[in-house]
């Protein structure tokens, strides 16, 4: 390949390139920020500060603390939007300005906003909920009819930066952000020169929090340290976190035309697959939508230089994420990582936070560590990247999300040079 | 509340609403009408909400978009707080 | 070559006016109302009180007690359509491979009835905050996540293929419809059960659609309440609802000899970046959007014969859609029947655009068109021909239907016969 990017992907459409990141994590708010944290392998779960989470068997999450919405934007925009657009918005921000990109310059029909939500607006409902069953009917403020719905963030943003092509919104619970990711390519390849993308959530109300004890996967464990353990042998669980990422993609072709020689990457890959009803014999989706992932970019296994698992931190999902990595690419047959044990699992954010992650260590040539796990559960047979970062030449990397209920994602990005 | 005066209805834009950030409510703003100083349908009626529930003045529909700057407002609530108390 | 041919093999339809879809397609063609004073729950004190309502026992429909349980009402609305749609297609679920079935659901407020009841208690009716997680019930989580819709349509339907939810507010039942095409036309599956599910008659959406004044106050004449395109109309009646579809590669459903009902051949959607729910009023992002899926599909304005109206019966919406429809499709815009079932069988948010497709590939096959209820004096800035009151019978070569949402979101989509449309 010559020093110039690719423009057009191995099929001969135009490629989708990213050419901004935007990050509100746990552990860090603002990219560059939330990278450095990353490698040195910094931690944003700890005990919920929100509120009071100590009557609750699991008190864990991954905050985003310290964010002032209002530094970001419009106090009009604020009081009319719930938290998971507060990130969205925020981190849209971030990724414009990072794409460097003039959008008047754009025609407006070839900007698209796609973005993924997992739960709505959890805390402006809750507040909203309880108004009305104490108050009335009357006390419901206009705004909830805007806030907490799933497609509160797609409209704002695309207010915000008058995108007016094609909008849309995906939710396949913790699988949506590259849902998301591969709608926008699919927007990209129809037209849309630009498209913002990726997720951001924000469960962390005492009725959001609460709403997911039924499934039995939180966390019990108290000590932050010790609580989410993804492919550990004292895997537990996982931590709720919130926030996420929004990337900038665009057509190649025409990210070139504006003078992008670099960009991060391109989404080489990706594919969706659904887990068999349960009591079905047959097998999990998962290694074989990682095929249909490796068969989208024309990529090989061994092509792969890391994945970014999903990491769900329960003993059955583990053992199913790790048969297929090994069935794919043979007993630690490439370097797999989860930084989400940094932030917990941000549902919709989750996979949006991986890709940048993705990009992020193909641009560095590191690959973050996966935090806290010190016993890696026998028979895996995953080369995970525990505490340290490992530096390795990368040209591609892998990022794999599963939604609750028999969601499977799964992206491919690639260099661009 | 017996009165209601410019300053409340600052802070209750304030409170309810928000203040855009290219906007100075503290200037003389009394025949400025809602839409310059940057609030929407959607503010208003989140306004007029707020008046009836602190102040128990109900607003009907048709008035809501017709209560165009913060004179309107006060006149109008003015009015009707003297039948409230 | 089209870019978009879809073959519409299967239809189900859970609307209110009756179950399943004949009793929809008898509703809507008779111009009967289904608007009524809300049952689900008591309305006093609210300042909608009327909605379109479904009776609806999943017993009656097949559902176990664990599986009514387990779902909320959009849920087993969905799953109800998804069946009806499956064995009126023909598709042999069994006889595919599971990998190359995809499901797509639209769904604009989730699981809100079941979420509503549950955080009642969890809450003591708004008396804690910090709820008492010791009453959340084992489904609870299914309800906080609207992706649950579509795992419930996934396991009806047998599907491992790409499953989600698109969830655009109210254009997301056509959006849902585009999306899949989409997967049919890149190859990621060979056949979609696609539609879209919504069940938002619960206090908390009426209170929300209340607080923006959206909603019709015609409580004492509910079945007029919803007055599209009139000149008394005051807002929309809710509804609730679902139509699934059985999608398929038009070429590949010749060949297995499926009946086809009509084609999707073109889709697209634009945003007004204006407002959350505020139109301009001059419709120019719908208008833009109704241009791009005539194109795709390669039709032009004559070759259209009929529109299905937004036809919300709000103010705004009415004119913005009249606007749209005259600047996308000239003077052709005079010549065509535009009407909205909406008067009829309300506004099911989510879900009503996969039921508003579904009367127009009924009104292909069937040649007829359904009426506007509750018409009776046009909006003297609302004129085209809206088919007041009666259904006409005519043949409908193609249709286009278009969709308005929150968020500034403007979808159209474009419905065609199953012989060679012209191109």
């Amino acid at each position: 390949m010559s020093d110039a990017h690719r423009t057009e992907d191995s099929a001969g459409a135009p490629a989708a390139v990213f050419t901004g990141i935007g990050v509100t994590a746990p552990n860090g708010l603002g990219t560059e920020e939330w990278w450095s944290a990353t490698l040195a392998g910094k931690s944003g779960i700890d005990f919920v500060s929100g509120f009071d989470a100590r009557s609750y068997p699991a008190q864990l999450a991954g905050e985003v603390r310290d964010f002032d919405a209002g530094a970001y934007l419009s106090p009009r925009i604020v009081v009319e939007t719930s938290k998971m657009s507060h990130f969205a918005l925020a981190a849209t921000a971030m990724a414009l300005d990072d794409a460097a990109v003039d959008l008047t310059r754009i025609p407006e029909y070839e900007r698209a906003v796609i973005t993924a939500n997992a739960s709505g607006g959890a805390e402006f409902g809750q507040r909203e909920l309880q108004k009305l069953w104490r108050g009335g009917p009357r006390d419901v403020s206009p705004y909830m009819s805007i806030a907490w719905f799933y497609a509160a963030t797609t409209g704002q943003i695309s207010i915000g930066h008058e995108m007016r092509g094609p909008c849309g919104v995906v939710v396949s619970e913790q699988a949506g952000g590259l849902d998301a990711l591969g709608q926008a390519r699919r927007v990209v390849r129809g037209g849309a020169r630009l498209a913002v993308t990726g997720g951001t959530d924000s469960s962390l109300s005492p009725a959001g929090y609460v709403s997911q004890l039924p499934t039995g996967h939180l966390t019990t464990v108290t000590d932050p340290a010790r609580a989410y353990l993804p492919f550990d042998a004292a895997a537990s669980g996982f931590v709720p976190g919130e926030g996420g990422a929004i990337l900038v993609m665009e057509n190649g072709t025409t990210a070139r035309e504006r003078g992008i020689s670099d960009p991060y990457g391109e989404l080489a890959g990706y594919a969706a697959a659904f887990d068999p009803r349960p009591g079905s014999t047959r097998p999990p989706a998962l290694a074989r939508c990682i095929r249909a992932a490796l068969d989208d970019a024309r990529l090989r296994p061994e092509e792969i230089g890391v994945v970014f698992a999903d990491g769900h931190g329960t003993a059955e999902l583990d053992r199913q994420e790790a048969r297929a990595l090994a069935e794919v690419f043979g007993p630690r047959g490439v370097p797999v990582t989860v930084p989400k044990t940094m932030t917990g699992r941000l549902y919709a954010g989750a996979g949006a936070l991986d890709a940048a992650g993705a990009l992020l260590a193909l641009r560095d040539q590191v690959v973050p560590p996966t935090v806290h796990v010190t016993g890696p559960a026998p028979g895996h047979g995953l080369d995970l990247v525990l505490d340290q970062p490992r530096e390795l030449p990368l040209r591609t990397a892998m990022v794999v999300a599963r939604g609750h209920g028999g969601f499977n994602a799964v992206t491919v990005v690639r260099r661009a040079r | 509340m017996s009165t209601f005066t410019l300053d409340d209805l600052r802070t209750m834009l304030r409170e309810g609403a928000g203040v855009d950030d290219s906007v100075d409510l503290d200037v003389p703003i009394l025949d400025i009408p809602f839409s310059s100083l940057g609030y929407d349908s959607l503010a208003m009626l989140e306004i007029a909400a707020r008046i009836e529930q602190q102040l128990g003045v109900h607003v009907p529909d048709e008035l809501v978009e017709r209560l165009t700057t913060p004179r309107a407002v006060l006149e109008y609530v003015g009015r009707h707080l003297a039948e409230v108390a | 070559m089209r870019t978009m041919d879809v073959a519409i093999t299967g239809i189900g339809v859970m609307a209110p006016g009756g179950a399943g879809r004949e009793a929809f397609w008898d509703c809507i063609v008779s111009g009967r109302t289904a608007t009524r004073r809300v049952t689900h729950f008591d309305p006093a004190g609210y300042r909608c009180q009327v909605a379109a309502e479904i009776d609806f026992d999943p017993a009656a429909h097949g559902l176990t007690p664990q599986q009514a349980r387990r779902m909320d009402r959009a849920a087993q609305l969905a799953v109800v359509a998804t069946d009806e749609a499956l064995a009126d297609s023909g598709f042999d679920t069994g006889g595919t491979d599971p990998g190359r079935i995809a499901v797509t659901v639209g769904n604009a407020v989730g699981c809100t009835t079941g979420l509503e009841e549950e955080y009642r208690v969890l809450s003591d009716d708004g008396r804690q905050w910090a709820v008492d997680h010791t009453f959340a019930v084992p489904q609870l989580y299914n309800y906080l996540v609207p992706s649950s819709i579509a795992t419930e349509v996934a396991w009806r339907a047998g599907a491992e293929g790409p499953v989600s939810v698109v969830s655009s507010g109210c254009t997301s039942g056509i959006d849902a419809l585009g999306y899949a095409a989409g997967l049919l036309a890149e190859g990621s599956a060979d056949a979609v059960v696609a539609g879209s599910a919504d069940a938002p008659i619960s206090p908390i959406t009426m209170a929300c659609f209340d607080a923006i004044k959206a909603t019709s106050t015609y409580n004492d004449d509910p079945q007029q309440a919803c007055r599209p395109f009139d000149r008394s109309r005051r807002g929309l009646v809710l509804g609730e609802g679902a139509a699934m579809f059985v999608l398929e590669d038009t070429g590949r459903a010749r060949r297995r000899g499926a009946r086809v009902y009509a084609r999707i051949l073109g889709y697209a959607t634009r945003a007004n970046a204006f407002h959350m729910t505020g139109l301009r009023p001059d419709g120019r992002e719908m208008a833009e959007a109704i241009t791009a899926a005539m194109d795709q599909a390669e039709l032009g304005p004559q070759d259209l014969d009929y529109v299905n109206a937004h036809g919300s019966g709000t103010k705004q919406n009415d004119r913005h859609e009249t606007a749209a429809v005259k600047t996308s499709l000239g003077n052709r815009a005079f010549e065509l029947p535009m009407s909205s079932i909406k008067s009829m069988v309300g506004h099911s948010l989510g879900a009503i655009g996969s039921i508003e497709v579904a009367a127009c590939a009924l009104a292909v096959e069937r040649g007829a068109v359904p009426p506007t209820a509750n018409l009776h004096e046009r909006d003297p800035e609302c004129d085209l021909d809206y088919v007041p009151l009666t259904a006409r019978e005519q043949k409908v070569r193609a249709a286009l239907s278009v969709g308005s949402g929150f968020g500034g979101f403007q979808s159209a989509i474009v419905v065609a016969a199953p012989g060679e449309a012209a191109a």
